[in-house]
């Protein structure tokens, strides 16, 4: 099956900045991908050169099998959700949904049908007469996901479409996003820096660093199986553990990453790593304590209830060797 | 010994310390404060000699003795002005007013569409500076460089002849009405040097319209599948239209009204500006001056009104 989108050794550099560098990606049809990593790491930029506004300094793009290096914008049959919206100042909501219709030449009545059609989709029915200055940030955020799914693309693009909302707001939005693609079969791009957004959202994710894609698979994997420290590091509360570390407890000199929920609390006779309690963090099911081992620290999530040593006790840690997951890179 | 700090601090002394304190309590106080001096101003000022203008033009002038008689109201100044002589006058100017503020429309638009969208740093200061720098000349002189510039023996001429297409001129100006004698002393002259003083006035709000439009509006277009000329007729266009409206109420208005241009480029027949001038002075008819004043301000009225009911003012 063709992919819906590959990247082959995209590059777009702006002078000596590698916004990306060297990208590889293949995006299976239907399927909801994330793109996660922090701030300037470049997944705007790969938004970007997917929907058309940029061009790739290197590299081949292809949408469902088509080559789409130098097609211009308009010529995609991709539509973009922006970070800030992007609603059209002059023109009422439903307006703004019938955008691409009008465009097309539809008739009023049938483009004004599909429009309300699509605003219902997104809970916004009876909203079409109103200007998108007297809508909230979540309603805005609903309008111009109307408008970009109004015409069926094949692929649709979210930059950080959730990033201005807050918490509740963002939750129940996720969810909404959730059915929507599964009940529309579209593939989503999405964009977030929110690697809980991205975990629990996407049937696979991409990790992105420096311009560069660190580690693409599913969840899972990027959870429990990341390949560098970076991703162990960005994607959850994860330990890392020095060469010397891994090294006194399996023998192999390479980086480890540990999660903190996989981590007990041990007697200190006995265990393979010792070390002083220094924080405690209660985090409601779970306390979270943090202990010196010397030579870095290690999080332990201890379930409530348990009896907890003091800040400055000294204790032991266990977990399970097939928790202890050893990284590939050198990095 | 430690000095321990207030967790409030003192007013500060004298008293602005008492009134930013005041002011601070009210803020409505402050507003009223700034805002007296030019409603002032606004009010008495400026609506007032309207108003006196206004009703000058109300009031009867004795043909014989050209004294004005304050003590009866007439519409006689308004009557006037439909006299086929009088109304050439208001037709030749709003004809004029309307080419000017086309064409400086036209011309305007990709200069300031440029400069909102390509020039950066310094070249936005030099921008800047270019569109600014005719505006610190007195208008006298410019005009009548432009005069040189226009008149038979002038430079323009000189161009024409010495390119060899001294004929492209010769048949511009041998059109009927429009052309003359030589372009200092046609329509198309006054055309040129109305269209040349006024351009600041028309590229600066476009500009500022422009500048506010933001860059991923042209993005969300041309993603939703807007070609580069949709995207200009459906998105670009409207947000500018308040600034090409603000622009052209400036060369409309000040082209109704001005008399100096036509005074000294052109054929000698009279525009508004030129008719209120005579009036008031020589003629000494004060009303019909005035009622000649209030033709450019009901235009202009109308203009806005039209404006507004096409919606220009949607996107502001
Ligand atoms: N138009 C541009 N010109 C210059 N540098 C840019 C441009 N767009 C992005 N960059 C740079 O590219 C890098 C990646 O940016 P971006 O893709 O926006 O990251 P992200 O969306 O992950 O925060 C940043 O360092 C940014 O400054
Ligand atoms: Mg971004």
């Amino acid at each position: 099956m063709t992919a819906a989108v590959s990247l082959q050794g995209v590059s777009r550099h702006f002078g000596i900045i590698k916004a990306m560098d060297e990208v590889n990606l293949e995006i299976a049809s239907g399927e909801f991908f994330a793109m996660l990593g922090p701030s300037g790491s470049g997944k705007t930029t790969c938004l970007r050169v997917i929907a058309g506004f940029e061009q790739p300094t290197h590299g081949h793009i292809e949408i469902f099998g088509e080559n789409a290096t130098g097609v211009p914008p308009y010529r995609r049959n991709v539509n973009t959700v922006f970070q800030d919206y992007a609603l059209f100042p002059h023109l009422n909501v439903l307006d703004n949904v019938a955008y691409s219709l009008m465009l097309k030449k539809a008739p009023r009545a049938e483009r004004h049908k599909a429009a309300e059609a699509a605003l219902d989709m997104v809970k916004l029915a009876g909203y079409g007469t109103r200007r998108p200055s007297e809508l909230s940030g979540g309603q805005r955020q609903r309008v111009a996901l109307a408008r970009a799914l109004v015409n069926r693309p094949k692929v649709l693009l979210l930059d950080e479409p959730l990033g201005a909302l807050d918490l509740k707001l963002r939750e129940s939005m996720q969810e909404e996003l959730k059915s929507l693609q599964k009940a529309l079969g579209i593939t989503f791009i999405f964009v977030t820096h929110d690697q809980g957004e991205a975990l629990s959202m996407a049937d696979r994710v991409a990790v992105f660093s420096g311009g560069r894609v660190m580690q693409v698979g599913t969840p899972e994997e990027i959870y429990s199986k990341p390949n560098s420290r970076f991703v162990a590091d960005f994607v959850g509360s994860s330990n890392i553990l020095n060469p010397d570390q891994v090294s006194t407890l399996t023998g192999e000199r390479r980086w480890g990453s540990l999660r903190s929920e996989a981590v007990r609390l041990a007697p200190e006779a006995g265990s393979a790593l010792a070390g002083t309690v220094t924080t405690k963090n209660y985090l409601g099911a779970t306390t979270r304590l943090g202990i010196d081992i010397g030579g870095g620290s290690i999080h332990a999530l201890v379930p409530s209830g348990q009896e907890l040593p003091d800040i400055g006790a000294r204790t032991g840690v266990a977990f399970e060797r097939s928790a202890l997951h050893l990284m590939e890179t050198e990095q | 010994m430690t000095t321990t700090a207030l967790a409030i601090t003192e007013r500060r002394p004298g008293l602005l310390g008492w009134l930013s304190d005041q002011f601070w309590r009210h803020p409505g106080m402050f507003v009223l404060l700034l805002l007296t001096p030019p409603l002032l101003w606004l009010g008495i000022v400026y609506i007032g000699s309207l108003l006196a203008l206004l009703f000058q033009s109300f009031f009867a002038i004795d043909e014989f003795s050209g004294i004005v008689d304050y003590s009866t109201l007439t519409l006689k100044s308004y009557a006037e002005l439909l006299r086929p002589a009088n109304l050439d006058i208001i037709v030749r100017t709003v004809v004029m007013s309307a080419l000017v503020t086309l064409a400086s429309a036209v011309i305007a638009f990709p200069i300031a569409y440029m400069a909102a969208r390509y020039v950066r740093g310094k070249w936005k200061a030099l921008f800047y500076l270019g569109i600014m720098l005719p505006l610190w000349s007195s208008y006298l002189v410019k005009i009548y460089a432009w005069k040189l510039i226009l008149a038979k023996e002038g430079i323009l001429t000189w161009v024409f002849e010495s390119l060899h297409i001294g004929f492209v001129l010769d048949g511009i100006l041998a059109i009927p009405v429009i052309g003359g004698n030589s372009l200092s002393v046609s329509y198309i002259g006054t055309f040129l040097v109305f269209v040349y003083v006024w351009m600041p006035f028309m590229i600066l709000p476009i500009q500022a319209s422009l500048e506010r439009v933001p860059v991923n509006l042209i993005d969300a277009s041309s993603d939703l599948g807007a070609t580069p000329q949709q995207t200009f007729r459906k998105v670009i266009f409207p947000l500018a239209l308040p600034g090409i409206i603000a622009g052209s109420i400036f060369t409309f208005s000040l082209t109704l009204g001005d008399y100096i241009i036509p005074q000294i480029i052109g054929s000698s027949r009279l525009f508004i500006g030129q008719a209120v001038y005579a009036q008031q002075g020589t003629a000494g008819n004060i009303p019909l001056a005035a009622a000649f004043t209030v033709v450019p301000i009901v235009i202009m009225g109308l203009y806005l009104w039209m404006a507004k009911r096409q919606g220009a003012f949607d996107a502001l």
